[in-house]
């Protein structure tokens, strides 16, 4: 029971077999092919070329061990010496208070989005955790400024900086904490209520802990991307040449403002000195990073 | 002019592991060739050699030759994308371009190999959605999208789509697996026209339609899980399934396995 | 880390289960995540009161005319300042970084999903990710000692050509705006691409198989079948790219030139975007009615890059519900 029109079926003369197709289609595809390899090679170059550059010129510093106990504590310009002690503890100390004050924040708001939210406030808080992705770092200063400075008359030290660097490492640690947790597979839940544990420690002593090692690295991603952060410093926390541990009061100092204080400077210690303490910022951000990436190849629930 | 086949001594590769051993076969021009055989055995991933589509996958490689017309498929000055175009296929699940209108998925073969002209362009979408018993159906619509349509006729628009191109042979692996019985029957019917202008290749797990629509059917089967393919006999679609040489061919057939 | 697209590993709609009790361990747990999903949400409506609060008084004793006035003059009762001249710089270094930075990404992330050798892609994908882990101030110190000598010549020469195009006026320093743009691109490069290709890795391998099925040469089987399905997504990409060059402070404050003296509508000279012009003053925030004048400046630049991620968002969203 064939369909209709049985007439319209002409002999076509076929096309002749097996011809290369068309030179300039052949050539066309070569010449895409060429693009995308100089595509890939245009875009790794700034790294090399970067990382090859701060090496070169700040490398010979990071050697001398005084680099790394030594503050710059009455070193001028014009004099070798010192060390970038007082900045790397600056970076480290605000980027850990960060840490604590937005790691527990950004694992519960994850745990919301899988395991409680449902429905419209689910969608709004998970909008609302991309718009603060998308928060300039000098928007999340100026707020903590208006917040801390100028309404609650408080002065302009190191924890005001962790604040604001608050706002811009919960959301790196809630999508990547929220991406492991959807990867834990349900049948554990499940396993784990038919059993008649409550949801709570089904929470707390299942599912974390399957997903532990994701939520490590979202807490290394972040960590690296609020130590390279240079607005919440530039609007809170001024530069100091010494040491200084006290998050509560006084200036502090920090890698990134390290480098702005002498950024103009054309004098060669000085310039020596700005390379040197953006290798060594480099260096601390690249391992957080690379650590993180190590730790989700290697982790127990797989993609 | 529809073409030939002659496949010697294939062997089909994913890698170093063997899937397919040994296959030599005929196909006449203007014929329905249906290969059956249970889940895994093969047929499909023998099908896709035909067109040269194996190799797309990661670490796919043949052995031995498949001749069209007595030219070789496979000899070293030979461009997989001309087989293509010599070699159509449709496939399992009804693919149409999405984004695409039913007028475009048509000609996209044509376009791809330069036809510019539009009224050629036009007669041969009307001529290819004719052939492919859809024109009626869409005629009105040709510049809404392809993914509109139901399954069977988005099967059917595939269809038009590969013989738009006018190839010598189709190749249809299951294209009737993903649809409904009535959608099935008018492919059948289909392909009893196309088979007038095309050599046809069909793969199908549906016994019933190798017997309704095949002039000869080939029977393929694994010796043991884990070992290649091969094909176990070939013959007039009649003959084997009625009187099948082979005993593994009679036990799928009647059931026993598969 | 890929669900910036929107699209989790899993795809599943977050629903939770209804497993929890009245049990008080269930309640503090539910509450205290609820709680942390309302702080997330109660703080972008803060930072928005915020800044409105502190950025009003400053607006309403503002003298001239926030919107249209090219002037910025914070004396005290003697108010005035405009925005016309950091909104320009600030959209055109943005669009301009995102014009070079889009059509690479989009060829990078074609390479790293359809050239590259398999077990390559990743590698070289995480090549490409890292250029993301620089910090912004290296980015600028980079650019402004080692790039700049660079581009330099590439400016002279469309400033000579094309020179009587105001926008191409010639350079007369050497911290330009363009010099920004292209840094600014390389910042952009890695996300623009890692969005690109969750998109192309994402087209159903059907479509690629019916392009070249039909004889489609590599190429063609990418411009049918892989481009037009991820349009959608490299245009959230893009947007994501443009929200992150729009914010970007330090890059652009060291790079780019502020004396007054210099600027003209023209891509070579120097100026002030919303956030360097903030990171430039911020040792100044002394009196409220100053800071507010750029806190105003910030309300700006939130709001700008509310709506473009706010728009990419919607995006992905659509096409989410296309797709499924």
């Amino acid at each position: 029971m064939s369909t209709v029109t049985q007439d319209v079926r002409p002999e076509t003369p076929p096309a002749s077999p097996m011809d290369r197709p068309a030179r300039s289609r052949e050539i066309k595809n070569v010449i895409a092919t060429v693009v995308m390899w100089l595509a890939f090679l245009i875009a790794v170059i700034p790294l090399i070329w970067i990382l090859g550059t701060v090496l070169a010129k700040g490398g010979n510093l990071l050697l001398d061990s005084h680099w790394w106990l030594n503050s710059q504590r009455g070193i001028t310009n014009r004099e070798v010496g010192g060390g970038a002690y007082h900045a790397i503890i600056g970076t480290l100390l605000q980027a850990v208070v960060c840490a604590v004050i937005a790691v527990p924040i950004a694992v519960f708001t994850a745990i919301y989005l899988v395991e409680y939210g449902r429905g419209r406030f689910a969608r709004v808080v998970s909008f609302m955790v991309d718009i603060l992705t998308g928060i300039p770092s000098i928007v999340a200063a100026l707020f903590i400024f208006a917040v801390w400075v100028t309404t609650l008359k408080q002065d302009r030290i190191g924890f005001a900086v962790s604040l604001s660097l608050v706002l811009l490492m919960i959301p790196v640690v809630v999508r990547s904490t929220e991406e492991m947790l959807k990867l834990v597979p349900n049948e554990l839940r499940e396993a784990s209520y038919a059993l008649g544990v409550p949801k709570y420690k089904t929470i707390s002593r299942i599912v974390l802990p399957t997903a532990f090692s994701g939520i490590i690295t979202g807490i290394l991603l972040g960590l690296a991307r609020v130590m390279g952060e240079t607005a919440p410093l530039l609007v809170l926390g001024p530069y100091s040449k010494s040491i200084n541990t006290d998050l509560f009061s006084g200036f502090m100092a920090a890698l990134p403002t390290m480098i702005n204080q002498d950024r103009s400077e054309a004098v060669d210690p000085a310039v020596n000195r700005v390379w040197a303490a953006a290798l060594t910022l480099i260096i601390l951000v690249m391992l957080l990073n690379i650590a993180g990436r190590l730790i989700a190849r290697l982790s127990k629930v797989s993609k | 002019m529809a073409q030939r086949i002659d496949v010697k001594d294939l062997n089909v590769f994913y890698g170093s592991f063997k899937a397919v051993e040994d296959v030599s076969m005929s196909v006449e021009p203007r014929t329905v060739t249906a290969f059956i055989g249970p889940s895994g055995c093969g047929k499909s991933t023998f099908l896709r050699t035909l067109n040269r589509m194996h190799e797309v996958i990661a670490g796919g490689r043949v052995e031995g030759s498949v001749a069209l017309n007595g030219r070789d498929l496979y000899a070293k000055d030979v461009d997989p994308v001309a087989v293509r175009r010599t070699v159509g296929m449709v496939f399992q699940r009804p693919n149409p371009f999405p984004t695409m209108t039913i007028f475009d998925n048509v000609a996209a073969g044509m376009r791809l190999n330069g036809e510019r002209n539009k009224k050629l362009l036009a007669e041969r979408v009307e001529h290819s959605l004719r052939g492919a018993n859809l024109w009626n159906e869409v005629k009105d619509r040709l510049n809404k999208p392809g993914a509109g349509l139901s399954g069977g006729q988005q099967q059917r628009l595939c269809i038009a789509r590969a013989i738009a191109v006018q190839p010598q042979v189709l190749l249809m692996d299951e294209p009737c697996s993903a649809l409904d019985p009535i959608s099935t029957m008018a492919i059948e019917d289909l392909i009893n026209d196309l088979k007038s202008e095309f050599t046809i290749v069909i793969v199908t797990h549906n016994m019933q339609q190798a017997a309704r629509v095949s002039d000869q059917t080939a029977f393929f089967n694994l010796a043991a899980t884990g070992k290649p393919g091969r094909l176990i006999e070939l013959n007039d679609t009649t003959k084997i399934f009625s009187n099948p040489s082979e005993k593994a061919t009679e036990d799928y057939i009647s059931g026993r396995f598969g | 880390m890929s669900s910036i697209t929107g699209r989790s590993e899993l795809d599943v709609e977050p629903s939770g289960d209804d497993a929890s009790t009245g049990r008080l361990g269930d309640r503090i747990f539910s509450g205290l995540a609820t709680g942390s999903g309302a702080f997330v949400v109660i703080l972008i409506v803060l930072i928005a009161v915020f800044l409105l609060s502190q950025a009003v008084p400053a607006l309403l004793d503002n003298q001239a005319n926030f919107l249209t006035d090219r002037v910025w003059d914070l004396t005290p009762g003697d108010l005035r300042f405009g925005i016309p001249d950091l909104l320009y710089v600030t959209v055109a270094s943005s669009i301009m970084a995102m014009l070079i930075a889009v059509p690479i990404a989009i060829a990078v992330a074609l390479f790293l999903t359809q050239y590259a050798p398999k077990r390559l892609a990743t590698p070289f994908g995480y090549l490409v990710d890292l250029l993301a882990a620089v910090p912004s101030i290296i980015y600028g110190l980079w650019g402004v000692k080692v790039l700049q000598p660079y581009v330099d010549p590439v400016q002279t020469f469309i400033g000579d050509y094309f020179g009587w195009i105001p926008f191409f006026a010639p350079p007369a320093n050497t911290g330009t705006v363009f010099l920004a743009s292209v840094v600014l691109a390389i910042m952009i490069l890695p996300i623009v691409t890692a969005l690109s290709r969750e998109v192309f890795d994402q087209t159903p391998l059907t479509h690629k198989e019916g392009a070249l099925a039909l004889g489609a040469t590599k190429w063609e089987m990418i411009r049918t079948a892989v481009l037009p399905f991820g349009t959608g997504g490299v245009i959230s990409a893009a947007m994501l790219g443009l929200g992150r060059a729009l914010g970007e402070t330090i890059a652009v404050t060291i790079i780019v030139s502020t004396n007054p003296g210099l600027f003209r509508f023209s891509l070579f000279s120097g100026g002030e975007t919303f956030a360097s012009k903030i990171a430039n003053n911020a040792a100044e925030f002394d009196t409220p009615t100053k800071a507010g004048a750029f806190i105003a400046a910030g309300l700006v630049l939130f709001i700008l890059t509310f709506v473009v991620n706010a728009a990419a968002r919607i995006i992905i969203e659509r096409r989410k519900a296309f797709i499924e």
